[in-house]
């Protein structure tokens, strides 16, 4: 992009005034069908009567949830958080700041369960629940990718991603849900896997990429499906069994355990590391889905499980997996100590596969040429859940340091984009959350724009060609939208991808 | 009447805060949602808190001209809060005694801070647009009683020892009368609406931060078995 060009482009965005009240009002997901919602458990469609629903399942999830409780009464309005979401900073719309998306469920709690909402509405900005204000939260709690920026920044920490999930459940209990959400999480549970893949073509795919591998290296690297005593149970999101740039990753996973010489197995049952459960806030949901993670890692005997590139997944896994199916140590009851003593207490459990190449690569286990990757001028994309709502290693901040202690491992050349846009303060990629859907194609590439703007300045002043991520939602999203900013869909890939490419195999070395 | 004032605000305050206290303490959390980085031990969940709550640390990430404000209003109030214990302390504590000008620093401090948090609420369109009215005049009410306390420090002097009096009988339940002064009045009418209005109002976010599952929970998940009530039960219906 010329010099021109980008001033010109500069000199439009300093005359875009600082909101837009409505700039995005008309960009809606689709509304899930009535058989989808009833296949999953909800309430098929709106009906008469669902104000009272909606406001009694908002009494319930305040008892459940001291998170929503909390945050809907500490807030004070000060504004700390208006300008660090990304779809706030791409679109303008004044509902994008996040404690105006608050706002929209807050309104509604001052009303119903607050005496000075109860007897001065005006006073204290209380309004009741009405499918105006329905249609406004359907709208924007689905414009909100749960990344949780907002909640590093918010001296109580208020976290917009829970109100956002609050809202989709009581959405959802009402018989208004989103379809592409809805429509993912009825395919995991009929096949397996959000890409509905179903066990003959995955084992098909995975002998395919065993011939190919052959073929490019003479040796014989696995992509073992179901194998009973295995040691590792890798669950990977299933864009990595075919989707690009997901696929250079999923080989790099194998490569490393050839390498490594640690045998490893993929599981039909559990062909799916992501779990949309999350996504719409539905606990039960997350408890079902990830279920099967627990019925696999029994079935198959593993000593292991680790988790691929997958943000939300890796947050699931990580935060929440011990809590939902006892994957993890320290528990006292029978049902959590069922699975603690059928995995190996030397290694984390769960871990994530880049805590595994990076401990190998720390060992000297597996060797790499760096050289392999000197076409590439590197950096790397926080992903939201990763970055914020989990860890990797021993250490806080293990996150950070991991995945880039294994890029400068495997790769001569890495640049950080700026700070402000990096670690905790990361920019999402603009299609977490359940927002990685055509229909909100407008506002995915608004909210890209914060990362895009940090990716140019690397690429302009150090040549970065390469954005390093470990996230399949923004590999998806960025392959999507990079073009939409003038690069190339090859400048994302995966952490793993850059492994694959350096991993010294078999006789080689 | 002043003194039955005082009696319902102290009353109110106590018996709404110790009931949402009950709220935030007894509704559990049942996932594991610290912020990441976050501490791994719970030593290092009070350093973090402590870090929030005196340096508001989050704030000072966020917006540096809002955390300028915030600190000379929170700070100036505590300095101001410490000063007015004369009048309920008796004898007087040396250490209040020696912080009595500071106070006074204080309630300057707590003013311009006030100041500028309100100016931001008309000067900023993104802080306009989320400002209700009752944003507006929670300042209007705490800078009446900095600028009333301000005045009466330095240009209208009330019977400070007959203020003393009252407020030693209303704690000892032996009211006596109010001494007659219409600014002193006023200050306490004001101070006694909020302190009444404290647990019902987005003043809540002072204990609220204490119980904040982002600030004030370990991150330890794969180290420990986090499970809430609700969440076990789950468990038993399957098994």
């Amino acid at each position: 992009m010329s010099t021109a060009n980008v001033a010109e482009r500069e000199a439009v965005e300093q005359a875009e005034p600082e909101l837009i009240p409505g700039s995005t009002s008309n960009v809606r997901s689709f509304v899930a069908p009535s058989e989808i919602q009833q296949a999953i458990g909800f309430a098929p469609e709106l009906t008469e009567g669902w104000e009272q629903r909606a406001i009694a399942k908002m009494g319930e999830l305040l008892k459940k949830y001291r998170s929503l409780q909390v945050f809907m009464d500490a807030c004070v309005h000060c504004g700390a958080c208006t300008d660090k979401c990304h779809y706030y900073l791409g679109t303008r719309d004044p509902n994008n700041m996040p404690v105006a998306r608050q706002e929209l469920m807050r309104s509604v709690y001052r009303r119903y369960f607050t005496p000075a909402g109860k007897l001065f509405p005006k006073l204290v900005g209380a309004r009741d629940l009405t499918k105006e204000v329905l249609e406004e939260w359907y709208t924007y709690y689905y414009q909100c990718s749960e990344c949780r920026r907002c909640s590093v920044f918010c001296p109580y920490g208020i976290d917009t991603a829970e109100v956002t999930m609050a809202a989709r459940e009581i959405m959802n209990s009402v018989g208004l849900g989103q379809k592409y959400s809805a429509e993912i999480i009825g395919k995991v549970h009929r096949i397996g896997n959000n890409l509905g893949l179903n066990p003959a073509a995955l084992r098909n795919t995975l002998e395919g990429l065993e011939e190919e591998l052959k073929e490019e290296t003479g040796l014989d690297i696995r992509f073992p499906l179901d194998e009973k005593g295995a040691e590792v149970l890798l669950v990977t999101p299933s864009a990595d069994f075919f989707a690009e740039p997901h696929i250079y990753s999923l080989i790099g996973y194998a490569k490393v355990f050839h390498a490594a010489g640690i045998s490893w197995t993929l599981s039909t049952k559990a062909s799916e590391g992501g779990n949309f459960g999350l996504f719409i806030g539905n606990y039960d949901q997350l408890r079902r889905i990830a279920l099967r993670i627990r019925e696999a890692a029994l079935e198959l005997g593993v000593k292991r499980i680790v988790v691929g590139e997958c943000g939300h997944a890796w947050r699931v896994a990580y935060s929440f997996w011990n809590t939902l199916i006892g994957v993890g140590a320290g528990s006292d009851d029978p049902y959590g100590q069922m699975l603690q003593k059928q995995l190996d207490p030397r290694y984390p459990q769960p871990a994530h596969i880049c805590e595994v190449t990076y401990d190998l690569l720390e060992r000297g286990a597996i060797k790499v040429d760096p050289s392999a990757n000197d076409h590439l001028t590197i950096t790397f994309h926080d992903s939201c859940n990763v970055a914020r709502a989990s860890r990797m290693g021993k250490h806080p901040e293990g996150q950070f340091e991991i995945p880039r202690a294994i890029i400068r491992k495997v790769a001569n050349k890495f640049v950080e984009m700026a700070p402000e846009t990096t670690r905790e303060k990361t920019f999402c990629c603009g299609g977490g959350g359940g927002l990685l859907t055509d229909e909100l194609l407008e506002v995915r590439i608004k909210g890209a724009k914060p990362r895009m703007d940090a990716l140019r300045a690397v690429a302009e002043s150090d040549g970065v060609n390469f954005m390093a991520t470990i996230c399949a939602i923004c590999k998806a999203q960025f392959t999507k939208v990079l073009p939409e900013y003038g690069f190339k869909k090859s400048v994302v890939g995966g952490v793993h991808q850059l492994v694959s490419n350096a991993i010294l195999l078999g006789s080689s070395y | 009447m002043m003194s039955w004032l005082f009696y319902a605000a102290f009353l109110l305050f106590a018996v709404g805060m110790g009931l949402k206290l009950w709220q935030y303490a007894t509704t559990p959390a049942p996932l594991k949602i610290p912020t990441t980085p976050a501490p791994t031990t719970t030593a290092g969940v009070i350093w973090r808190m402590t870090k929030e709550v005196t340096l508001f640390a989050s704030l000072f990430k966020a917006n540096l001209l809002l955390w300028l404000f915030a600190v000379l209003f929170h700070g100036g109030l505590l300095l101001v809060t410490l000063r007015h214990l004369r009048y309920f302390l008796d004898p007087v504590p040396a250490v209040i005694v020696w912080l009595q000008p500071f106070g006074i620093y204080g309630g300057i401090a707590m003013v311009i801070g006030l100041f500028g948090l309100w100016a931001r609420r008309f000067l900023s369109a993104r802080v306009r647009y989320i400002s209700t009215l009752s944003d507006h005049l929670w300042l209007v009410l705490l800078l009446f009683l900095g600028v009333s306390g301000l005045v009466m420090t330095f240009f209208w002097h009330p019977d400070v020892i007959a203020l003393k009096q009252y407020v030693q009988g209303v704690v000892r339940f032996a009211p006596q009368p109010f001494p007659s002064d219409p600014l002193l009045m006023a200050h306490l009418v004001a101070f006694f609406a909020l302190l009444a209005l404290f647990p019902f109002s987005k003043l809540l976010h002072a204990p609220g931060v204490f119980f904040s599952p982002t600030r004030n929970q370990a991150d330890d998940p794969r180290e420990r078995r986090h499970l809430a009530p609700w969440a076990a039960a789950l468990e038993k219906e399957v098994s």
